[in-house]
């Protein structure tokens, strides 16, 4: 039990600053992809067919896009990406690529959460909207996103635990992270308590993620 | 004084699905709304009149025909101009579609601030609104805390916000119970009256016809089978749709199965006894019969008020002899109309 104690309190700064590592990659892409998300999403909620911007066009292209890009398992589409990452940032592999490539999957992952609870809101509510003489960009932002928000708030809680999913699988583009970390010191060098610390801890994370959702959100739904 | 003038107004929707047929939701409709009417659009579902409620306020295109609104032509107006005369038209619906995220005052306040309307007047705007709906305390309250009756008046509420002319009340009290009917029947009656505003009521209840509008149009397959004043139409209506209508509110005359039950319990002749005019009531037609002598007895029908006009409908069945019968209902006079029951 003491040897425990002392493998984690030797443990202790590296687990910290891998932790402090996933994090920045979770909120980073979650900043880029969330607000990338947001755009798509709504975009394709306001342009489908009967919609109050409908552009059966735009909603095809951007619908389609979605659809291919989504489905990408991330190890892939991680590896797939490097040129363009090289291209856009300057390099292909490290935390920057990383967030860049995160952000881009969740730009599309997100927009697809989006788009599914905006479609909820009431469409009565947005006739109303429309019935005072309201424009459809003042209908976005005052009824549709506002009408959103509770659910909004809980696709986005699920959104940060699928980057922190996917933060995991950085060091295959040479990332840091509590991912890396498990792996490359964890299951590669056979320490058990390494890989369970790097869990516990994001168990740990995900559990105040969902919490703060969670929270949030009833209290925007005010149940 | 015109204030609405639909003319010769079609609208046709496009196939749900490739290769079938276009609905036409309202064909060839043309009706005359003048300021300060509280019109009735009755009809069941599927007739059309949700449809015509929206295509006055631009927020379905017509397919044919013109919608003047003050004179101006709504059809051929541009979105942006359509805004405007949306500014000056109110709507309520059936499900009151409040914005939840906002409180009661938010929502009243909202046509506010789409109309640019400067903070401090907003609120000063919307505290005299809330009064006048009865529904000041609830201000800073959320709709789902309110019953649907103030979420109706709330509603209205929003709807004369920007102090429109006209209102459109889409089924608004469809989802209410009858005593909270009555309530908000009231207020639109006071809009009415008070306010001086044109409202265009759409319903399938006949009840609410009857309580709140001066004229009325009976839809039916997208058309208008038939208008006028609510009076006449309720005493006289011409077609099967109207007296359906009509008959789900007064309990007028017995048919099939009901006129063969009273048949078998009453022996005699049966009459209708439809009074249209103040000066005529059951009192009149029972002393003409009692002072012949006649036995009768009342056996269906009611009596209601109509815009304030009395109107009834009863059936009665008589015994005696049939040259006193005929002298005893000549007798009665004018404003009573009666008809025997030969089916």
């Amino acid at each position: 039990m003491s040897d425990l104690l002392d493998q984690l309190t030797t443990l202790a700064p590296d687990l910290l600053e891998q932790t402090g590592i996933t994090l920045w990659l979770v909120v980073a892409s979650l900043l880029f992809g969330g607000v990338g998300g947001l755009v798509v999403g709504t975009t394709l909620t306001v342009t489908r067919r009967g919609a109050i911007l409908a552009q059966p066009v735009v909603y095809g292209i951007l619908n389609a896009l979605v659809n291919t890009i989504r489905p990408i398992p991330f190890i892939i589409f991680l590896v797939a990406l490097q040129p363009l990452a090289r291209a856009v940032i300057g390099k292909g592999i490290g935390n920057e690529a990383i967030i860049f490539v995160m952000s881009l999957a969740a730009t599309f992952g997100i927009a697809r959460i989006v788009e599914q609870n905006l479609v909820t809101v009431d469409p009565g509510v947005i006739e109303a909207a429309r019935s005072t003489g309201a424009s459809p960009w003042r209908i976005v932002f005052t009824v549709i996103l506002a009408e959103g928000a509770g659910p909004l708030i809980l696709g986005y809680t699920f959104a940060i635990i699928a980057l922190i999913d996917m933060s995991a699988v950085a060091g295959m583009a040479g990332g840091q992270g509590l991912g890396n970390y498990a792996v490359a010191y964890g299951l590669r060098q056979f320490d058990e308590v390494v890989t369970w610390s790097a869990l516990v801890i994001i168990i740990v994370v995900t559990q105040v993620v969902q919490g703060l959702g969670n929270w949030l959100a009833r209290r925007v739904l005010r149940r | 004084m015109t204030h609405i003038r639909i003319t010769e107004v079609s609208k046709t929707y496009p196939p749900q699905r490739r290769g079938g047929a276009p609905v036409t939701a309202v064909d060839a409709v043309s009706l005359e709304i003048d300021k300060g009417d509280v019109f009735g659009v009755i009809g069941y579902s599927g007739a059309g009149k949700s449809t015509l409620v929206r295509l006055i306020n631009g927020l379905e295109p017509v397919t044919a025909g013109s919608i003047e609104v003050d004179g101006v032509d709504v059809t051929t107006l541009s979105e942006a101009k359509l805004r405007q005369v949306r500014q000056g038209i109110g709507m309520i619906f059936q499900r009151f579609n409040l914005l939840r995220s906002r409180t009661i005052r938010g929502n009243v306040a909202y046509p506010l601030e789409v109309a640019g309307i400067p903070r401090a007047q907003r609120a000063a705007r919307v505290d005299e609104l809330l009064e006048f709906v009865g529904l000041s305390e609830k201000a800073d309250a959320y709709p789902e805390q309110l019953s649907g009756g103030q979420q109706q008046r709330v509603g209205i509420a929003r709807a004369l916000a920007a102090s429109p002319a006209i209102l459109l009340a889409d089924e608004a009290t469809s989802a209410l119970d009858p005593e909270t009917t009555d309530e908000v029947l009231d207020l639109l009656a006071r809009v009415n009256r008070e306010l001086g505003v044109t409202i265009v009521v759409i319903t399938h209840e006949m009840d609410v016809i009857t309580r709140i509008a001066n004229k009325v149009a009976v839809m039916e397959g997208g058309r208008v089978v038939e208008q006028g004043s609510t009076y006449d139409v309720f005493t006289s209506p011409r077609t099967d749709t109207a007296r359906r209508f009509v008959r789900t509110v007064v309990r007028a005359l017995p048919d099939g199965d009901a006129l063969a039950a009273l048949r078998a319990q009453h022996r005699g002749r049966f009459f209708t006894i439809a009074f249209t005019d103040a000066g005529a009531s059951e009192a009149r037609v029972f002393g003409a019969l009692a002072r012949a002598g006649l036995d009768f007895q009342l056996v269906h029908g009611g009596v209601d008020d109509i815009q304030g006009r009395v109107y009834g409908l009863l059936t009665i069945v008589v015994r005696g002899d049939d040259e006193a019968i005929a002298t005893a209902l000549d007798g009665i006079g004018s404003g009573v109309t009666i008809t025997e029951v030969t089916a």
